[in-house]
C-alpha cells in the first residue's frame, strides 16, 4: 500500500518547505516499516538538536514561533520560549472530574491547608461525567466530594447532577467533560487549559494550548493558577484534497496515528493544517485533536479560523486573541496527506496505532458496536451514523449502544432533523434500524467503569467504537477485542456483523 | 527574569497561604525552572546532581515500603526480584477504570490501589500477577519494561498504584509524557530509562536484580548480565523527598502548609 503521507524534515532550521512533496528523507516510512525497532531505539522524547541562539534573539528582533510556541510565550511572558525549555505558565482554566478531582482536592488541601481557596473560583471547570449512572457507592461519593467542594469554594462553573434516575431532571448536568467544556464556552483561541484527562488536548481544535495533567500539578494549579511546562517542538501535519464522503476525521487521525506510531509524538506538539482541516466543521476538529494523545502528544492545535468564530458567537464572551504560526516557524517535522486517497480505517486490538483498511477486515465477525465518547458521541458522530442506517434502510444485526457526550447532543439526536430522511430525527432512524435507545449522557463504557455501566464490556467480545482506546481491558473485559473506527465505519459494521467499510453503504 | 515572572505571580499568588512572600515564591521559580525537568535534557543540565548530599529523611505521606532502601543513604539503591513487562504498558493495564474510585489522596484507598496494581495484565500472557491473591504489596521492587511505559490516560493512580503496592524504580525504554511526570510530581516511583534496548526481553520475571541509581546500572544478578541506565537526573531529589511538594518545602522553596 503505497503511502499517502510524506514526511519533511527541511524546515527544522527554519527553511521553510517547499510545496514539493518529495522529501529530503521519510522517517514516517522508515518508522512504518520498521516500527518495532523504531519504538525500541527512535521514537523517544527529546526536543531536536538546535543550532545556538543568535545574540540577536534576545533583543527586540521578531522569531519566528509555532502556533503552541506563541500560546505558551503569552501565557508566560516570555518573549520566545525555546521547544524543550521549562517554563512556568499561567493558565487561563483548570478543569476537573469526578474520578481525578477528588484526589486532586485532597492534594490542594493538604498541601495549601484546610481553609485555603482556589487561586480563581471562576478559573476551575468542575464537570461529574466518567461515573454517574452506576449504584458504586465510591463512585457517587466522588461526585459529592466534588460538589462540597465547589459550595465550599463557590465555584462558579460546576455541572452538578444529583437526580441519578433522570438526568434531564439535572439541568445543570452537561456530560463528558472535552465536548462540555467546548458547548459552554471554555475553549478559546490562545488559552491555556490544563485538565486531570488525557484527552483534554481535544480544546486544541479552538487553536488554544490543551493539555492532560495529574492529580498532583492540578492540585499545584488549583492553588497557584500557574504550571511547570516543558516547551514541545511542532510536527506539522499538512492535510490537502478533498475528503471522500466516506471519510470522517476519526480516519485521517486513525491514519496519522498508524504513520506515527503510539509514540510517535511524545512529549511534541501536533498541528494540523492544509485545506482539508479548513473544511472541517469543529466537532471533527476536536475528534483529530482528541486522540493526539494516543500518539503520546502533548497537545494538538488547528488554527482558528471563520468555522471557529462562527461555533463560538453565541458561547463566549469574553475577548479571545488567536495566535498563528509564522511562515518560517521551526517544525521538526512535517507530513503531508493527500486525503482524497485515504480509505475508512480502523485500528485493530490492542492498540490504537494497529493500523488497517477497514475491508481488510471485512471477515472480522463482531458481537457489539458501541457509539459514544469525546471522540464519536458528538452530535456530528451520531449525524454520521445515522446517515449510513439511512442509506441502507436496513437494520443492524449486533447490538447497538449509543451513548450522547452530553445533554445537548441527546437533545440534538431527539430534535434535529436529519438532511434527505424526510424529517427525521437520529433517534428515529437509530430505532428504524435497532438500535439500543441513546442512553443517559457521560463517559459511558468508552473506559469500562464500573460493573454496572450501561455498554459495559463484561464479556470477552468484539467490538467495533467511535471511541479512542482499545487496550486489553478498556471497556471492561482483559479479553474483550475492540477495533476503533468512524461512525460511518461502525454503522455499517453494525449492521453486516462484521467490521465493515462504509462505502458499502454511501456510495 | 525569574524576578519578573515573580512581580506577574505575586498578584495572584501572595495572598496564598503557602506562598507566604513574594521572595520565596521567586526563589520556588526560579528554583524549580532548574530543578524539575524530564529524562533526556537532565542529564547535562545538573552535573552536579550525582554528588548532591544525602536526602533527609522526611515525613512522607506514603506508608514505608519493605523494600525500600534506607532512606538515609543516597543514591538510592534497590534490590530484589523484578517483574517483566513488554512495550507500550498503558494505564489501564497499570491500574483498571474500575478502581479509579479509589481517591489517592485517601490513605485507605491508597492502600488499596496498590492492591489492584498492574491487574489489567492479560492472565495469558502474565501468568505471576504483580500482587499475590489476598496480598496488598507486591514482592517485585523493581518493574522492567519495555518502550513507552504507561502510555494512555492521565490518571495518576497509575504511579500511585505502583508505589503503594511497594515498586521502587520502573526501568523502561522510554515513558508516556503524563506518566513520566506523574510519577516525578508523587515521587511514588524513580522512572529510569534504559540506555539500550531489548533489556526486558533478556530479563525474567523473578530475577534478581539490583539498580543501583549512583551508578546509573541494572545488574540483573539471576543472567549475571549490566545493564547502563540513563542518569535520572533532577528528577531524582525531587522523588527521594517524596513529590514535588515534598521536595518545595524541604529545599525551601516553599512555605509548610497552614492550618
Amino acid at each position: 500500500m503505497a503511502s499517502p503521507l510524506m514526511a519533511s524534515c527541511s524546515s527544522i532550521f527554519g527553511a521553510k518547505s517547499g510545496s514539493s512533496f518529495a522529501s529530503c528523507f521519510s522517517p514516517s516510512i522508515r518508522a512504518h516499516s520498521l516500527r518495532k525497532h523504531a519504538l525500541n531505539k527512535v521514537l523517544a522524547v527529546m526536543a531536536p538538536a538546535r543550532s545556538p541562539r543568535s545574540p540577536s534573539s534576545t533583543g527586540s528582533v521578531k522569531h519566528a514561533m509555532t502556533m503552541t510556541e506563541k500560546i505558551l510565550a503569552r501565557a508566560s511572558e516570555k518573549s520566545h520560549p525555546e521547544p524543550g525549555e521549562n517554563i512556568w505558565v499561567n493558565v487561563d482554566v483548570l478543569m476537573t472530574h469526578d474520578i481525578c478531582g477528588p484526589g486532586t482536592i485532597g492534594i490542594f488541601k493538604k498541601e495549601f491547608g484546610q481553609n485555603a481557596k482556589v487561586w480563581d473560583r471562576e478559573k476551575i471547570v468542575i464537570i461529574p461525567d466518567h461515573y454517574i449512572f452506576t449504584s458504586d457507592e465510591r463512585a457517587n461519593r466522588n461526585v459529592d466530594i466534588l460538589r462540597d467542594f465547589c459550595l465550599e469554594q463557590n465555584i462558579k462553573y460546576f455541572y452538578d447532577i444529583k437526580d441519578l434516575g433522570d438526568f434531564r431532571a439535572n439541568p445543570d448536568y452537561k456530560g463528558v467533560c472535552h465536548i462540555a467544556l467546548a458547548q459552554e464556552g471554555h475553549c478559546r483561541p490562545g488559552e491555556v487549559l490544563l485538565g486531570t484527562d488525557s484527552h483534554t488536548c481535544t480544546a486544541g481544535a479552538f487553536g488554544q494550548f490543551a493539555t492532560g495533567i495529574g492529580n498532583t500539578d492540578a492540585g499545584f494549579v488549583m492553588g497557584t493558577g500557574k504550571i511547570l511546562l516543558k516547551v514541545p517542538p511542532t510536527l506539522r501535519f499538512i492535510l490537502d484534497g478533498e475528503m471522500p464522503n466516506y471519510l470522517l476525521a476519526k480516519d485521517l487521525i486513525l491514519q496519522i496515528i498508524g504513520e506515527i506510531t503510539v509514540a510517535g509524538a511524545t512529549y511534541k506538539s501536533m498541528e494540523f493544517v492544509g485545506s482539508t482541516i479548513e473544511g472541517l466543521n469543529m466537532e471533527e476538529r476536536m475528534t483529530l485533536c482528541n486522540m493526539v494523545v494516543e500518539a503520546g502528544g502533548k497537545n494538538g492545535v488547528v488554527p482558528a479560523d471563520e468555522t471557529t468564530f462562527k461555533y463560538l458567537e453565541d458561547k463566549t464572551s469574553k475577548n479571545f486573541e488567536p495566535v498563528y504560526s509564522d511562515d518560517n516557524a521551526r517544525f521538526i517535522q512535517e507530513y503531508r496527506i493527500d486525503v482524497s486517497k485515504l480509505e475508512p480505517l480502523v485500528a485493530k486490538p490492542h492498540s490504537p496505532d494497529n493500523r488497517a483498511l477497514a475491508r481488510e477486515c471485512k471477515d472480522v465477525k463482531i458481537d457489539r458496536v458501541y457509539i459514544g465518547s469525546c471522540t464519536g458521541g458528538k452530535t456530528e458522530d451520531f449525524f454520521a451514523a445515522a446517515k449510513v442506517f439511512l442509506a441502507s434502510g436496513k437494520k443492524v444485526k449486533v447490538p447497538t449502544f449509543l451513548v450522547p457526550a452530553t445533554q445537548k447532543v441527546w437533545m440534538d439526536i431527539y430534535s434535529l432533523l436529519v438532511p434527505g430522511s424526510g424529517g427525521k430525527t437520529c433517534s428515529q432512524i437509530f430505532e428504524e434500524a435497532g438500535c439500543d435507545v441513546p442512553a443517559s449522557p457521560s463517559c459511558g463504557a468508552c473506559l469500562g467503569g464500573p460493573h454496572d455501566t450501561y455498554a459495559r464490556m463484561n464479556e470477552p467480545q468484539v467490538c467495533v467504537s467511535t471511541t479512542n482506546r482499545n487496550f486489553p481491558g478498556r471497556m471492561g473485559h482483559r479479553e474483550g477485542q475492540i477495533y476503533l473506527a468512524s461512525p460511518y465505519t461502525a454503522a455499517a459494521s453494525a449492521l453486516t456483523g462484521y467490521v465493515a467499510d462504509p462505502r458499502d453503504f454511501l456510495l | 527574569m525569574a524576578m519578573a515572572a515573580a512581580a506577574s505571580a505575586a498578584a495572584t499568588v501572595g495572598a496564598k497561604p503557602s506562598f507566604s512572600s513574594h521572595a520565596t515564591h521567586a526563589l520556588l521559580i526560579s528554583r524549580l525552572r532548574h530543578g524539575l525537568s524530564f529524562p533526556k535534557h537532565i542529564s547535562s543540565s545538573c552535573p552536579t546532581l550525582a554528588s548532591r548530599s544525602a536526602p533527609k529523611h522526611l515525613p512522607l505521606r506514603r506508608p514505608p515500603r519493605a523494600t525500600a532502601a534506607p532512606a538515609e543513604t543516597a543514591p538510592a539503591t534497590f534490590h530484589g526480584p523484578c517483574y517483566v513487562l513488554g512495550d507500550n504498558i498503558d494505564t489501564d493495564q497499570i491500574i483498571p477504570a474500575e478502581y479509579l474510585t479509589l481517591v489517592p489522596s485517601k490513605p485507605d484507598e491508597y492502600e488499596k490501589l496498590g492492591s489492584y496494581a498492574l491487574v489489567g495484565l492479560p492472565s495469558a500472557a502474565y501468568t505471576t500477577p504483580f500482587v499475590g491473591p489476598g496480598a496488598t504489596r507486591t514482592r517485585f521492587p523493581v518493574i522492567i519494561a519495555g518502550a513507552n511505559f504507561g502510555c494512555g490516560s492521565s490518571r495518576e493512580h497509575a504511579p500511585v498504584a505502583l508505589g503503594a503496592a511497594g515498586a521502587r524504580a520502573v526501568v523502561a525504554e522510554s515513558y508516556a509524557r503524563i506518566f513520566f511526570r506523574n510519577s516525578v510530581a508523587t515521587g511514588e516511583v524513580y522512572p529510569v530509562e534504559s540506555e539500550g534496548v531489548g533489556l526486558w526481553k533478556e530479563c525474567t520475571t523473578g530475577d534478581i536484580v539490583t539498580v543501583e541509581l549512583g551508578e546509573n546500572l541494572l545488574v540483573n544478578h539471576t543472567t549475571g548480565k549490566e545493564y547502563k541506565l540513563k542518569p535520572i537526573g533532577d528528577a531524582g531529589p525531587v522523588i527521594d523527598a517524596g513529590g514535588i511538594f515534598a521536595y518545595a518545602r524541604k529545599t525551601g522553596m516553599i512555605a509548610s502548609p497552614s492550618n
